[in-house]
């Protein structure tokens, strides 16, 4: 245990946990975490450690495996090495569905809604953990079938309300504008109950605007649920605005770990955007 | 959270739906007193005989989003077990046909669960030539099969004859019914949720907290089971069973009904199944040309309505009078109802 | 030992049949994506050309063999035109569905003119029978081994080195990268289903050589095999398609051999089932993952 608090205060997402989560054990703990693909490493000696009730930023330059990263978290890919513990608990092993019922949710870059569901039965799809009844009482449309169901629309229609987008709810998912597809996609997110939130580059395709409502809704999300949240964010406005720890990754790695301010004056990770955008 | 649209409570939706239902049963059973030839009669059990296995390859193909070519195997499957049961088991004939379908029913279910494992681990075109491969595998088991243990049982080739004729008109008609309240309800649930995630984003849903493999299975099996039930009527409407039948050709036919109807409509399924079963008997006295236009009919109905006859729409009495209340019909219920609803 | 050699010379003839067959399946399919169920029945009409030339117009064999293939290669383009064309952008099952009808179309309008009894198709020459010591080795086998021998080398000349053969590549790759590229989509698949028709009459001919006669139905569960073998060697791969139909004709063989050849059809498919569970895209073909 000892060792495990020395740990803490070594690694955690911005190389600090701020004072709110110092005394609670961390959401996510990724040690060594790396993966190849083929002869390929793709992500290597990642280290991760994220504070119960964190907002943590994944940035680097594209292609540096921040999506990877993702899905190695979420178990879609299988880590050739290291650790990942949601919770203290262990995903090795574990499928995607039982890595999200263990508390991870998260969103895609490419959008990845339930295209032909109306929105709301998009919002149930993520609460199909939460209800309780059996395939019998739906075929035979038992009490607790309707009560359950009663329940789900309710609040189904309360998490839509998040975003204001209530009166869509009978709206095909993929009629949707292309912002109200992605916030769509993070309240189904959050319909599964999650500890931890992985969002995808959030902002991606929003006006100024857009981005700064995200950025209040994020941050309220987090303090109403009581949640993590980890963003990977090439909007550099939304991270310096809501982030307090972010790591950078580059080619895989790790290469700097700080507070926003700090991150901004790090010279290892000015040569990394700049070289990507002048190379 | 409420808006002022009116609508109908559940309890009067169902009692609608039941009363449609109980018309439609009404006035065939008029029809077929008094007005279609036995022959005719034999058409209609055909028709819904066929409408159970459409709607269940919906299910397959429409919901789940995969493409079966086994249909006919499992509808064997279910076919046999009847017709064994309801041949040797000396129970009065209303039980024996009752326990014969729901054994038809579980059989194929339990097929639909043992082949779906390893299919559904592939998509696309694999699933549909592995399918394909295992409706083969049934079909030419059963014909065979006797030879090989020495029984003589399945009969083979030689088709299973003298199975008792227990089907008709009413019976077929409440199997009908009971596989689309059933379809429906599984559908209309967190269950059937589950399956249309599944089929638009496999890798969302599973991100979602949904287990993919057990409700893919799930679907198949359910798929499957219904098959099962439909060849259980078949079996004791026609009263002898030949393997050659449950050819790949048998499924194809299916899946053609399905496709035509718009693959996700239920009622698309039921019509162009329907239409599918009467219009190559309607045309009987053209027998040379009728499979020439049929074949036509589906190339060109492919070319011009691609999406099937209703494409994804699907029936829904209370949706329609709902509208019809919120027009000018009914301006006499008040909100209080309104906001009641559900 | 003389009659496991007689059936290896059996079962590699039949399996090279369908190792022609199976390449018009693979190649439509590596460029649209398409099972074309209808190839199958391009068979059937090539068959009735060979006994239409035979035996109603009295010509030689060589016209005949020279009519079914040109007419397979036709009909498989005039196929894709009318009933594959207008459905480019549609969802793949429509084009499946479609596929199915021509293939209904084809069998029926068959059986309406022709009747649904066999015709028998005269021989295109005489069968001789050879001696390898103590193997026979009958002409047919040998003519079928070598045809599809020097077919198969033509074709992956053809895919390999030429610019057609390039562009075919090119737009099984990316289609819409290929059109941007100026390569002429459209007429890049006519070209396609023309190989794979051409083939299709080649195996036409050369199955009739094996079994003389035509009917209505044969091209379904010919082509169903062909197809299984183009799945089973990896859909989209000519090698591939090579092995796939080797391994099918030799396998129907062998279990035929033994007595069991009720089950052929049986056994065939519980190899396809297997392979397709242990190496789903087949022995030779591309595993696709999609990108999360």
């Amino acid at each position: 245990m000892s060792e495990f608090k020395t740990r803490l205060h070594s690694v955690p997402s911005g190389g600090f946990l701020t004072d709110r989560d110092k005394d609670k054990k961390p959401i996510l703990d990724v040690r060594e975490l790396g993966i190849d693909f083929g002869g390929l490493t793709a992500v290597d000696n990642f280290n991760l450690m994220i504070g119960r009730n964190e907002i943590a930023g994944l940035i680097g330059p594209n292609g540096a495996g921040k999506t990877t990263v993702f899905n190695l978290l979420t178990n879609v890919y299988q880590p050739t090495r290291g650790s990942i513990l949601i919770d203290g608990m262990p995903t090795a092993g574990k499928k995607t569905y039982q890595v999200n019922r263990m508390g991870v949710a998260r969103t895609f870059q490419n959008i990845r809604l339930f295209k032909e569901l109306s929105v709301i039965d998009n919002i149930k799809v993520g609460l199909h953990e939460s209800m309780k009844y059996n395939l019998a009482s739906s075929l035979l449309r038992m009490p607790n079938y309707w009560k359950e169901e009663k329940k789900c629309t309710e609040r189904a229609l309360e998490l839509l309300d998040i975003f204001h987008m209530a009166d869509l709810a009978n709206t095909q998912a993929g009629s949707l504008p292309y912002g109200a597809q992605r916030r769509l996609e993070i309240m189904r997110a959050l319909a599964t109950g999650p500890k931890l939130l992985l969002l995808d580059e959030p902002a991606a395709g929003m006006n100024p605007s857009e981005t700064a409502e995200l950025t209040e809704t994020i941050r309220r999300i987090r303090d109403e649920f009581n949640i993590a949240v980890l963003l990977i964010e090439h909007d550099m406005s939304l991270v310096m605005g809501i982030c307090e720890g972010i790591a950078v990754l580059n080619f895989g790695r790790i290469i700097a770990k700080g507070t926003p301010d700090e991150i901004r004056d790090n010279p290892q990770v000015i040569e990394a955007y700049l070289g990507k955008k002048e190379g | 959270m409420k808006t002022n649209r009116k609508t109908i409570k559940m309890p009067v939706r169902y009692l609608m739906n039941a009363v449609l239902v109980a018309l439609l049963f009404v006035g065939l059973s008029f029809l077929t007193q008094n007005v279609l030839s036995t022959y005719q009669n034999k058409v209609l059990l055909t028709v819904g005989i066929n409408i159970i296995l459409a709607v269940s390859l919906n299910v397959a193909t429409g919901y789940l989003g995969q493409l079966p070519l086994g249909h006919a195997g499992f509808m064997a499957v279910g076919a046999y077990t009847c017709a064994l049961f309801t041949k040797y088991s000396n129970l009065p004939k209303g039980v024996a046909f009752v326990i014969g379908l729901v054994l038809a029913w579980i059989m194929a279910g339990l097929f639909g669960v043992l082949i779906g494992i390893p299919a559904l681990r592939l998509t696309g075109d694999y699933l549909a030539i592995l399918t394909l491969g295992f409706g083969e595998i049934i079909r030419i088991t059963l014909n065979n099969i006797d030879d090989v243990l020495g029984f003589k049982l399945f009969y083979g080739a030689k088709g299973l004859k003298n199975i008792p004729k227990y089907s008709n008109y009413w019976n077929v008609f409440l199997c009908v019914v009971i596989t689309c309240f059933l379809i429906h309800a599984m559908m209309k649930s967190r269950h059937g949720r589950a399956v249309l995630a599944i089929r638009d984003n496999e890798i969302a849903a599973e991100s979602c907290g949904i287990q993919t493999t057990y409700y893919k299975v799930m679907a198949f099996a359910f798929s499957a089971a219904f098959a099962g039930l439909a060849g259980g009527l078949y079996a004791c409407y026609l009263g002898v069973l030949d393997p050659s039948t449950f050819g790949f050709m048998k499924s194809i036919e299916i899946l053609v009904m399905v496709v035509l109807g718009g693959m996700g409509s239920m009622l698309g399924s039921i019509l162009s199944a329907t239409v599918l079963t009467i219009l190559p008997e309607a045309t009987r006295s053209f027998e040379s040309y009728r499979m020439v236009v049929y074949s036509l009919v589906l190339v060109l109905m492919m070319i011009f309505r691609p999406g099937g006859l209703l494409g994804s729409y699907d029936f829904s009495l209370s949706r329609i009078v709902e509208k019809a209340m919120n027009g000018e019909l009914f301006r006499k219920h008040t909100k209080k109802e309104a906001a009641d609803h559900e | 030992m003389t009659v496991f050699f007689s059936q290896l010379i059996n079962g590699l003839s039949l399996g090279s049949i369908y190792a022609l067959i199976a390449l018009g399946y693979s190649m439509v399919y590596g460029i649209i994506l398409l099972l074309n169920f209808a190839h199958g029945d391009v068979i059937m009409v090539g068959a009735y050309m060979s006994w239409f030339v035979m035996n109603q117009l009295g010509l030689g064999p060589v016209t005949a063999v020279c009519a079914t293939i040109i007419t397979c290669t036709l009909l498989g383009v005039v196929i894709e035109k009318i009933a594959y064309t207008p459905l480019r952008s549609a969802p793949r099952i429509s084009l499946l569905i479609t596929a199915i009808g021509v293939s209904f179309f084809l069998e029926y309008t068959a059986e309406l003119i022709l009747g649904s009894g066999a015709k028998v198709i005269p021989a295109y020459y005489t069968n001789q029978t050879f001696h390898l010591g103590k193997v026979p080795l009958g002409l047919t086998s040998i003519i079928t081994l070598v045809v599809t021998v020097l077919s198969m080398l033509v074709l992956t000349f053809l895919v390999q080195k030429t610019k057609l053969g390039k562009a075919m590549r090119a737009v099984s790759e990316d289609m819409d990268a290929a059109r941007l590229m100026g390569i002429n989509v459209n007429s890049t698949i006519s070209f396609t289903f023309a190989v794979g028709s051409a083939l299709a009459g080649i195996g036409s001919v050369l199955y009739c050589c094996s079994y003389p006669q035509a009917t209505p139905t044969m091209g379904s569960m010919l082509g169903l095999k062909a197809f299984v073998a183009a799945v089973l060697g990896g859909i989209g791969s000519i090698p591939g398609a090579m092995i796939g139909g080797i391994a099918i004709g030799l396998c129907e063989c062998f279990v035929s051999a033994i007595g069991l050849s009720a089950w052929k059809d049986a056994v065939t498919f519980a190899i396809l089932i297997i392979v397709l569970l242990v190496k789903p895209t087949g022995f030779l073909g591309r595993k696709v993952q999609e990108k999360v």
